[in-house]
């Protein structure tokens, strides 16, 4: 019977366990999209969303709530700043988990864990990555 | 306590676990992008789209 069971626990003591979903979901906010394991991803998305929903009203309570849990005081902003505003009208399913191949190596399931907005930052960080990508390529050619 | 008069040989054993085992080819799904053959509900690692979208770059060769 698989009762009173409501996580994962990833092979983890406890400790080691919350300083890797705090790595993940400071880096889901940094990049928007990261590529993991999907159980891990599972894991990390329950943590996100209720940041998300956390970080839609912007008073000091709600950031150190949800400052006890980031290891970056940027991304921090970023969440309250930019990420959270884009979902005031939503409630809930801000993340979507793609999957992707077995790893290499493991075969290990994995799969991206992605914001379903992205903000501006991100999208011209994508365009410029786009851009010198091209450059290369011609550099490449010449 | 009971004790087996002759000791199962390695081979008989084998033989044993080898009725039960048995291979199984991969439920495969055709990309609607490429048409390239792919596990369902995955991204295509040929195109990188997935459900009309492309999700990763694929670099050509």
């Amino acid at each position: 019977m698989k009762h009173k069971i409501g996580f994962n626990a990833l092979s983890r003591s406890s400790s080691q366990r919350k300083a890797l979903e705090r790595n993940l979901v400071t880096s889901l906010f940094r990049h928007e999209r990261i590529e993991t394991t999907e159980a891990k991803a599972k894991e990390v998305r329950r943590m996100a969303e209720k940041m998300i929903t956390r970080a839609k009203v912007d008073s000091v309570h709600a950031r150190r709530i949800v400052a006890r849990d980031l290891y970056d005081e940027v991304v921090l902003t970023k969440l309250f700043k930019e990420i959270a505003p884009m979902y005031v009208d939503v409630k809930g399913g801000y993340t979507r988990i793609i999957k992707t191949q077995n790893r290499l190596g493991d075969a290990a399931e994995m799969v991206i864990l992605d914001l379903t907005k992205k903000t501006p930052s991100y999208d011209e960080k994508i365009k410029n990555a786009e851009k010198l990508a091209k450059k290369k390529a011609k550099e490449a050619e010449a | 306590m009971a004790v087996p008069k002759y000791k199962v040989s390695k081979s008989r054993s084998a033989k044993r676990k080898a009725a039960n085992m048995k291979l199984e080819a991969p439920t495969l799904s055709v990309c609607s992008k490429c048409g390239n053959l792919i596990l369902p509900h995955r991204v295509c690692p040929k195109c990188g789209y997935y459900k009309g979208e492309q999700i990763i770059k694929v670099e050509e060769k």
